[in-house]
């Protein structure tokens, strides 16, 4: 029963991972930025969060409707003033630049939280739980997590391919310049799709801080666990995140379940055997394989 | 150096007229002599002054060769790898194990740089499957793989960590000596071997695929062996440099040999230095030098600023520091291209 248990706790568990990584596929899809800074967002979201239940004294879901839109306005933010620049001075100068920003985060974070490890205030929910059978029992939070990440995505998943806004997005995605040439404004695009990906990544950040704990270094963790849900999961496919995620999730789980210190090395070595077999993950279209690999299978 | 460079005209009106180019000038050899003179004064240093003089230049060529090879990997090959901390961490327990073996400390260094290249050469066919962003983060988890595989390991002392072996020998002034000029020798090899490279046709090749990979395949430039080529030279060298640093801290422990401090600094230095130039990771390593020398007292503020600056200079001054001066002042003291002699004849 103990294994059954392990792969349906890492499944729920996946979907938070894939929670996370949905802004990074989408900025990478549209922009063709790799945001290094997304997981640090995410744990800025976090300290958000904790800052503003704690000001409150409410548990940290009734301040979402604070928390989401104002990290949307940071996400548009720095699309309008640095990504959208940093993508004017060629390919690498988004890399560096998401990276400079992931630097100054943390060591931002370090500067006003110091780095004892914080929790958030989840409520009754996060204690709460049921059975279902025998020695199984599911976490009304990990529920609601994954049943988030299921939400976000198929609402992710809805708009673009039903509105126009969406429609747009997809434009640009397949080919920049003739979006432009048929009168896309690009700006406000980008603008949106960055404060979406920033807003996902701070509702993943209120579900890591009340489920574990978070400091300040925690960002690196969470976006090499994002990074490797999307390539699992092969890039450009929302769905296959999820499925990235929750593939993630039960490597972590169940083999944390033989012996936990292995769990995270598991997981490093299932995303470099999946790069090794199938470089452009189990879910992908050839367009976005070729994207990711620029030319580096050519020579 | 010099070459003949057709430089032809629209139409068939004008022939085809021979234009002399060449690479090397009368500031550049000025320049080259100086650089060894330098070099000199500093193997000299333990004699003169001593000891309070090789800590700060210790930490100085340390940075001198963590900036070069970077540029080599980020500034020539278009490889941005914030991972570079995986072979620093390799050089280091490589020494160790070399050490425990009965290889004496100091030879391990040239030991421990020849295990990180053999190491890097299977991480790379998975790595360099990835471009860009995801390349960057792909060598992240590498480096956050190895980091975990140290923990895990007894025989390396695990979470704890070991102290490097076979140093009992050498009193305090004497290891500090060696330990300098081993610096040295390293920051010296990676400056000249990183500028004999890409003066090499590998350097043209480099900057091809950095610049347009699909352009370099096509005019016949193997892009697959330049990236390879880069990414193993970077990650030997890096070895060299966690040796380095295992052997002035004594202690290996994977918490700090494996920190992705390392690869914030060598971002700091080289895209302030500027990116792609021999002069310009001198340059920054000089300037992070002296940043740490000020503010290393605020903590986490100075990698604030260090970040700061890195983001500034890409958006504002891509070219760095050294492409800003030698724009400004036609200067060119280590050329890596060919400059016309002469004007062609009117």
């Amino acid at each position: 029963m103990n294994w059954v248990n392990a792969v349906i706790q890492g499944m729920l568990l996946g979907g938070q991972y894939a929670l996370i990584a949905c802004g990074l596929s989408l900025t990478f899809g549209v922009m063709r930025i790799v945001n290094l800074a997304h997981g640090d967002l995410a744990v800025c979201g976090a300290y958000l969060g904790l800052v503003l239940s704690s000001a409150l004294g409410v548990p940290v879901w009734v301040t979402l409707p604070l928390l989401l839109p104002a990290a949307f306005g940071v996400g548009m933010a720095l699309q309008l003033l640095l990504f959208g620049r940093a993508l004017r001075h060629g390919a690498l100068a988004p890399v560096l630049v998401t990276f400079g920003l992931s630097v100054m985060i943390e060591n931002l974070l370090q500067v006003a939280a110091t780095s004892d490890p914080r929790g958030l205030n989840g409520g009754s929910l996060a204690l709460a739980s049921f059975h279902i059978t025998g020695g199984i029992t599911v976490s009304w939070l990990f529920l609601t997590a994954f049943l988030t990440a299921c939400a976000v995505l198929s609402g992710l998943q809805l708009s673009l391919s039903r509105t126009s806004w969406g429609r747009k997005v997809r434009a640009i995605a397949d080919d920049l310049d003739t979006a432009r040439l048929v009168g896309i404004r690009v700006r406000p695009v980008f603008a949106t799709v960055a404060g979406i990906a920033v807003a996902t990544a701070a509702l993943a950040g209120a579900f890591i801080g009340t489920i574990g704990t978070f400091d300040p270094q925690t960002g690196t963790d969470v976006l090499i666990f994002a990074f490797e849900a999307v390539v699992i999961g092969g890039i450009g496919s929302l769905w296959g995140t999820l499925a990235g995620g929750v593939a993630l999730g039960v490597t972590q789980v169940v083999v944390g379940e033989v012996n936990q210190a292995y769990a995270v090395l598991a997981v490093n070595l299932l995303f470099l055997a999946v790069l090794t077999v199938r470089p452009g993950g189990l879910f992908t279209s050839r367009q976005a394989v070729r994207e990711i690999q620029g030319q580096g299978a050519a020579g | 150096m010099k070459r003949n460079a057709g430089v032809g005209s629209l139409g068939n009106r004008a022939p085809v007229t021979a234009v002399p180019v060449s690479r090397w000038n009368r500031t550049a050899t000025g320049f080259t002599g100086f650089c060894a003179l330098a070099v000199a004064f500093m193997a000299v240093i333990p004699f003169v002054i001593g000891g309070p003089a090789e800590q700060p230049l210790i930490t100085l060529l340390t940075f001198v060769a963590m900036a070069s090879l970077w540029n080599l990997l980020a500034g020539f090959s278009g490889l941005t790898s914030f991972g570079q901390q995986a072979y620093i961490g390799v050089g280091a327990y490589a020494l160790y194990l070399v050490a425990e073996h009965g290889l004496n400390p100091f030879g391990g260094i040239a030991a421990a740089a020849v295990i990180a290249a053999v190491v890097a050469l299977p991480v790379s066919a998975l790595v360099l499957r990835l471009s860009g962003g995801y390349f960057a983060v792909a060598t992240l988890v590498v480096a956050g793989t190895f980091q975990i595989i140290a923990t895990l390991s007894p025989s390396v002392g695990g979470t704890t960590g070991v102290s490097v072996p076979g140093l009992a020998g050498y009193g305090d002034v004497l290891r500090e000596a060696l330990t300098y000029w081993a610096t040295l020798a390293v920051a010296v090899a990676s400056v000249a071997g990183v500028y004999l490279l890409v003066r090499h046709t590998f350097g043209l090749d480099a900057r091809a695929v950095s610049s347009d990979p699909v352009a370099a395949a096509s005019s016949g430039v193997r892009v697959g062996r330049i990236r390879l080529l880069a990414y193993v030279v970077a990650a030997g060298g890096a070895g060299a440099v966690g040796a380095l640093i295992a052997l002035q801290t004594l202690y290996v422990e994977p918490t700090s040999i494996f920190n992705i401090q390392y690869s914030v600094y060598m971002l700091f230095m080289v895209l302030i230095g500027g990116m792609g130039t021999i002069e310009g990771p001198i340059i920054g390593a000089l300037v992070l030098f002296a940043l740490q020398e000020w503010l290393s007292a605020y903590g986490a503020w100075y990698l604030v600023i260090v970040g700061g600056l890195a983001v500034a200079a890409t958006l504002a001054a891509s070219r760095g520091l050294w492409g800003f001066a030698s724009e400004r002042f036609g200067w060119s003291l280590l050329p890596v291209g060919y400059r016309v002699r002469q004007p062609p004849p009117q």
